[in-house]
């Protein structure tokens, strides 16, 4: 069978809500499912738990919390990923605070799925950022993730979780097709995914650019052998299973769409640097410091990280070489 | 006071009524809530004077009226929102005011274990969903909480108390929007005292407080909120309205701050209200009025047993002991998840 990215997530709200009645779902245009995610939703579950809200996101996003705190699992679908700026209060400083103000007296399960996160062609300014990093920073559990199953697998997680989770869906990702021959499960929040083993250099990708990097790790495939790590969640993040694939490769390179001054890629290059094993300078791709994606296409893409510059930069950390270990030491494995 | 055992004595109200628990339905009840408010205030005062509470609080002196009005007119499953003068909303709905000393003390006796503090003051367990250190906060968070109740199908309405000030703040009028088009069973309650911080509601809220709420079809009234009787015969319409399918209801209580809008505010000198407008708003003072109710000696007797509460409660929350420092990030999350440290470690 072959799964969209999209489908999947609407496969995973739909066994959420047939699974658990305190699962509702709050949105913008969602009885029409106009993002594809809740498409059909209302048909089945009806308009007490598929909540169509007027254009109020701040009023429904902490309605969703007073819900949350009383006994619903709220998912709440963001159209586009700027809206979140307009509810940083609802979910940074109060849904993600609530448990540790009350002393753990309360928890807010609430999920906001944000489908078309990033650039898509011509949609400018103001609705092409994908703001995961300010998630991770406040320390609301955030999740990206780059193929179907995973899709829908951390979805299925973010919901069942009991605390506030964004799960950034990037509209570079919802048109990947997979082929799904195994029975779809949720996907544990803070397991990274290793999509392709190698032995130089460890290449973490997030979201859409997994699929990126697995094709350059093809291309390079003859001189270098490329690990493709894709983190799923950035916070929290697997630094357990980044540390072993360092200690196989030694070598680091970050692609991540996203702003590069305080990004994720800096802190995954920090971390590294802190206590892991690298035997050359580790390197990040991102948009450019402070990016607002101009409208015209070219002007877009070129603030976009690319194919061409993680080439470039698995070539930089390939020249330099890892120091011998002594007989027997073989990278651990 | 003797033997005092915090875990089964914090509540000195009669506990073995299951309508009434909180013991505000009758007009000695209500006394003694004023009281008991009043009097946890002035101990608070005098607990972040000598410096043991720290970060100083919001003072409610002055607006009992509305927190026991309003209570008074509520069934225990119903659930509140409050403030950041949120003492006296906590108190009036149940909470056992020598946790909630001990929480403004930072201990891990109070009601939150110590990490919430003054402004963050909840009991789940009695449906104070928490005080809000942001203003107008608290709205749309109970109309989600009276959304929920309904669809749970739980007979249960939420209340939202807020200032003036919340009135400017457009999350509150798009929750009043959300709550009248889905008719859900929620009472926002405007406590007017008069200003927001140190604004003049004269000088900020163009219109008038009801007529926002009756904008969007929100059955409003303005009510003496120096009056505990008229804040609660108000508050019961409402709340009966809402608890039986009628939508949601607006209350504006004419009330006012005895105190300053903080406890910084005596070390800044502020002038912002004059000596006379004080003395004017203290000549309404709703204790007396509540007092006048009862029989002659019964407003003494219940004084004095409110004073020894409070003894106890001062006793039992200096007695409590303050968080271990390597907890200081429990219950950041509710699955346990426990981030990694800032030191790099």
């Amino acid at each position: 069978m072959r799964l969209s990215y999209t489908k999947a997530l609407n496969r995973a709200l739909t066994d959420a809500l047939a699974e658990d009645p305190a699962v509702c779902v709050f949105g913008e245009d969602i009885g029409a499912g106009m993002a594809g995610p809740t498409l059909n939703l209302l048909d089945r579950f009806g308009p007490g738990r598929i909540v169509d809200t007027p254009l109020s996101e701040q009023a429904f996003t902490s309605m969703a919390i007073g819900a949350a705190l009383t006994g619903r699992r709220p998912v709440i679908e963001f159209q586009i990923p700027s809206l979140l700026f307009l509810v940083f209060e609802q979910l940074v400083n109060q849904a993600h605070k609530f448990s540790l103000m009350t002393g753990g007296q309360s928890a807010v399960p609430l999920t906001c799925l944000v489908p078309g996160s990033g650039s898509r062609d011509g949609w400018a300014g103001q609705h092409s950022d994908h703001p995961y990093g300010l998630f991770a920073h406040a320390g609301v559990k955030t999740v990206v993730p780059a193929t179907p199953t995973d899709a829908y697998g951390l979805l299925r997680s973010a919901i069942a979780d009991p605390d506030p989770v964004v799960v950034f869906a990037p509209a570079a990702a919802l048109p990947v097709r997979e082929t799904v021959t195994w029975e779809l499960a949720p996907v544990p929040l803070g397991s990274a995914r290793i999509h392709r083993e190698g032995t130089d250099v460890t290449v973490v990708a997030v979201g859409h650019l997994v699929h990126d990097a697995l094709a350059v790790a093809e291309e390079l495939a003859p001189e270098v052998s490329v690990e493709v790590f894709d983190p799923r969640t950035l916070h929290p993040f697997d630094w357990t299973a980044l540390a072993a694939s360092l200690e196989r490769t030694g070598r680091l390179v970050v692609i991540d769409d996203s702003n590069r001054s305080c990004g994720i890629g800096g802190e995954v290059i920090a971390t590294a640097a802190e206590g892991m094993r690298l035997v050359a300078p580790p390197r990040r791709i991102t948009r450019p410091d402070g990016t607002v994606l101009p409208f015209a296409p070219g002007l877009d893409r070129a603030l976009q990280p690319s194919r061409g510059q993680l080439r470039d930069a698995i070539g930089e950390v390939m020249k330099h070489r890892a120091p011998v270990r002594p007989h027997g030491e073989g990278p651990a494995r | 006071m003797t033997q005092h055992d915090p875990v089964t004595q914090h509540d000195p109200m009669p506990q073995h009524d299951p309508v009434d628990p909180v013991g505000l339905g009758s007009p000695a009840g209500r006394y003694r809530m004023l009281r008991l408010i009043r009097g946890f205030e002035e101990l608070a005062l005098g607990l972040v004077k000598s410096g043991e509470i720290t970060g100083g609080i919001h003072p409610y002196i002055g607006q009992e009226a509305v927190a026991v009005g309003v209570c008074a007119a509520l069934r225990p499953q119903d659930r509140i929102t409050s403030t950041h003068r949120g003492h006296g909303h906590v108190l009036a709905k149940g909470a056992a005011p020598d946790r909630l000393l001990a929480e403004l003390l930072g201990r891990t006796g109070g009601l939150n274990r110590g990490r919430g503090g003054s402004m963050h003051a909840a009991d789940f367990s009695l449906g104070v969903l928490g005080a809000n250190g942001m203003v107008g906060a608290g709205g749309a968070i109970a109309v989600g909480a009276a959304w929920s109740a309904r669809q749970a199908g739980e007979d249960r309405v939420a209340v939202a108390f807020f200032g003036d000030g919340a009135l400017n703040q457009g999350v509150l009028l798009e929750s009043f929007n959300l709550a009248a088009m889905w008719r859900l069973p929620v009472l926002f309650v405007c406590e007017n005292n008069g200003y927001a911080t140190t604004l003049p509601a004269a000088t900020a809220v163009a219109g008038s407080a009801t007529g926002r709420a009756a904008a969007f079809g929100i059955p409003a009234a303005e009510v003496d909120g120096m009056d505990t009787e008229a804040v609660r015969a108000a508050a019961a319409e409402a709340v009966e309205r809402a608890a039986s399918g009628g939508g949601p209801g607006f209350l504006e209580c004419r009330t006012y701050r005895f105190e300053g809008h903080h406890t910084m505010e005596r070390l800044m000198k502020l002038r912002y209200r004059t000596p006379e407008e004080v003395a004017d708003w203290r000549a309404l003072d709703p204790l007396p009025r509540a007092a006048a109710l009862l029989p002659p000696g019964r407003a003494g007797q219940l004084d004095a047993s409110v004073a020894q509460q409070l003894d106890a409660a001062r006793e039992f929350a200096l007695a409590s002991e303050h968080p271990d420092p390597a907890g200081a990030l429990e219950h950041l999350y509710a699955d346990g998840l426990r981030p990694r440290t800032g030191s790099g470690a």
